[in-house]
């Protein structure tokens, strides 16, 4: 069991670095540019990686009340990208 | 027990499939040169990444002992929620002319995203990029 749980640090480890990287390069995209839907995809790309890290921070303590914060950035992601995106189409996110 | 000791050995190997497919997607995300294909590498990132991590999130809590698929529905908002926003996107380079621009429509004079309407000086300002 100790190799088994060793073996989850590890790739918990792993995986917080993986996210850490994924969080600084889609970063340099959104300086970056050049177009607006680079940047809004960049900005949702951030928002996954965030979740993301959320879930393995779940992991790597052994908890579970990370799952309704993870459900919230979620929702807020896909909102905010939507409401981003009807700005850039509409000039209105309500119409 | 021993069912234990494979949930955390399937649960470390997702963990590490999930990583390689994100650290994949976002180098995608950064290198490729055109927005339409940019917008198609993070799809990786999006689903397989985050399935697999909240996989192994279920997995562990099954190995602990405290089993839960509550995983699943965040995963199934993020696999119905990942299109609709790529679509939008999409629109959204289409509208602001940064990708190649679809053929005319057969039977109508211009798409509905590229059509704007007469005396709108914003959407004329946004036409112009």
């Amino acid at each position: 069991m100790s190799a088994a749980t060793s073996l989850l640090d590890i790739a918990s480890l792993i995986a917080f670095a993986a996210l850490a990287i994924g969080q600084i390069l889609s970063m340099v995209r959104l300086v970056l540019g050049p177009s607006y839907g680079d940047r809004i995809l960049a900005l949702d790309t951030m928002v996954i990686n965030a979740l993301g890290l959320v879930v393995v921070l779940g992991i790597h303590q052994g908890v579970e009340i990370y799952f309704e914060v993870t459900l919230l950035i979620a929702m807020l992601g896909f909102v905010s990208t939507v409401a981003l995106a009807r700005f850039l189409l509409r000039g209105d996110i309500i119409e | 027990m021993t069912g234990q000791i494979i949930a955390t050995y399937a649960a470390a190997l997702s963990l590490l499939i999930g990583s390689g497919f994100i650290v994949v997607g976002v180098i995608g995300l950064l290198k490729f040169n055109d927005p339409m294909t940019r917008l198609h590498a993070p799809t990786k990132v999006g689903t397989i990444g985050i399935g697999m991590l909240l996989l192994a999130s279920m997995l562990h809590s099954f190995s602990i002992g405290s089993s839960s698929l509550h995983e699943l529905l965040i995963m199934a908002f993020l696999f119905v929620t990942a299109p609709v926003s790529a679509n939008f996107i999409a629109k959204v380079n289409i509208l602001r002319r940064t990708c190649e621009t679809p053929p005319a429509p057969p039977r109508d004079d211009t798409w509905s995203t590229l059509n704007t309407p007469e005396g709108d000086p914003d959407a004329a300002v946004s036409d112009k990029n």
